[in-house]
């Protein structure tokens, strides 16, 4: 049976991550490759970096993160944040990228969805879409980092790229993110009932209940977490155990 | 001894390269791996490695578009027996014919098509993450337990024309071709190269395969 999967997402400024650690067996907290590590060896599924470095003069570091953890870590490495062309997507995967989430470029150049899945495999575009409940039951696209509100409508877009080729959806609930109060299910069920490709879900787990919600409210097929699994409130094999002891397929 | 992971062009080199690099560095002889579409090298080559992502037409084409490469690979692989593993699409491009955005030919070395997954709606396609395999027995497979999970991400699978041919299978929720073998040549429908441990497995036994 296909398992969920549990990616933890780190954000990345400048070649380092954003958000504290407290690893006791991190030599340095702030070194995204060394976490990533410690994801991979506790039985991460895949791994996620958001690079939210400002300037686009510093994201060459990203790169040596990326080639890095793909040297250390054989599992799936999702990287996003920033990424405007085929050029972008093509300098991630050659530094060993296995998947490239694209948001806002998506979203201004809906072509670029057909064009980078044509030509890199549906497999590695993920399209990354940040939802804000606009009226009840009903969710519009947000860009630029949440900042800039879209008149389109979440499910349409997802349906859209997914015709387009994308290979899976990360969607993210601007309402839940960082609120700790649970994922957004009804927007989760809204999409995965609607989009015939794997849906990502993510913004708002607190809890461990809120990761099982997220499978059996939400449908998703996988579940994102950052400070979650950042700040040591749980283990990726805690949260593994958990799931499995509810009867979710999971890697162990 | 060397091992030549071919490079037309697919993005997931690296991480195929590095696996390799990493499970052969424990080796007692390591091997020398190199990336190339040199048909020299490649003919020069004890192991053969084909990775592949994207579309089947795509691949076939950028191989194509190389001069010698396909030809190189017949020498060695089919002519000379040089133990070969295709990844993913690497592994499918083994059929005779593709149905993957029109009808396209494959290298027929090991008969059968590669058609679209068919699942029903709750089964999201492409089918993305990690299920496990039943295999049988085959030195690809040592010291891998029944049951364990692999990545996998594809919308189209390779159905082979002889059962024989399938070595490993897994379900997503028919029956779904995981593994090939045919004399020398082998493939995987899922990635070894990112299957953590499991895949470091399949890495091990193919470079210590004497078919």
């Amino acid at each position: 049976m296909l398992k969920k999967r549990i990616i933890p997402c780190l954000d990345v400024d400048n070649g380092r991550v954003v958000k504290g650690v407290n690893f006791i067996d991190l030599v340095d907290a702030g070194d995204p490759v060394e976490q990533a590590i410690i994801y991979n060896a506790e039985g991460a599924d895949e791994l996620c970096f958001l690079d939210i470095t400002a300037s686009s003069d510093n994201r060459d570091t990203l790169l040596e993160v990326v080639k890095k953890t793909a040297e250390n870590c054989f599992i799936p490495l999702t990287v996003g944040g920033g990424v405007r062309n085929l050029d972008d997507i093509s300098r991630l995967l050659h530094f060993g990228a296995d998947k490239v989430s694209i948001n806002t470029a998506a979203v201004d150049n809906i072509n670029l969805v057909a064009e980078a899945a044509n030509k890199y495999g549906s497999s590695t575009i993920v399209i990354a879409v940040d939802a804000k409940e606009t009226a009840e039951n009903q969710w519009k696209v947000f860009t630029h980092g949440g900042r800039k509100e879209t008149n389109i409508d979440v499910v349409t877009y997802c349906n859209e790229v997914a015709k387009l080729g994308a290979g899976e959806i990360l969607l993210t609930s601007m309402d839940r993110d960082g609120t700790k109060s649970g994922f957004d299910n009804k927007l989760l069920k809204a999409v995965t009932s609607k989009v015939n490709v794997p849906v990502i879900a993510s913004g708002g787990v607190g809890n461990l209940s809120h990761l099982l919600d997220g499978i059996l409210e939400g449908e998703a097929s996988a579940l994102l977490a950052a400070s979650i699994f950042h700040f040591g409130e749980y283990s990726i094999s805690e949260v593994k155990r958990y799931l499995a002891d509810n009867n979710i397929p999971v890697r162990i | 001894m060397n091992l030549a992971i071919i490079n037309f062009g697919s993005g997931n080199l690296h991480s195929v390269h590095k696996a390799f690099e990493s499970v052969s560095s424990d080796l007692s002889n390591p091997y020398n791996i190199i990336v190339t579409n040199d048909p020299k090298e490649i003919q020069s080559a004890d192991k053969i490695v084909l990775p592949g992502v994207g579309a089947f037409g795509d691949c076939k084409n950028a191989i194509l578009n190389i001069e010698g490469l396909h030809a190189s690979l017949e020498v060695s692989v089919v002519k000379n027996k040089v133990p070969f593993m295709g990844i993913c699409v690497g592994m499918q491009l083994l059929a005779d014919l593709s149905y993957e955005f029109g009808t396209h030919s494959g290298f027929g070395w090991i008969p059968g098509e590669v058609r679209r997954i068919t699942s029903p709606k709750e089964y999201k396609i492409p089918h993305m993450g990690w299920n496990e395999i039943t295999f049988s027995d085959h030195k690809l497979f040592d010291n891998c337990e029944q049951g364990s999970d692999f990545y996998f991400v594809h919308s189209f699978y390779f159905q082979n024309q002889k059962s024989e041919h399938s070595i490993a299978t897994t379900k997503y929720p028919d029956q779904i071709t995981a593994a090939v073998c045919k004399e020398n040549i082998c493939g995987t429908q899922f990635h070894p190269e990112k299957s953590h441990k499991n895949g470091k497995k399949i890495i091990h036994n193919f470079l210590e395969w004497k078919p």
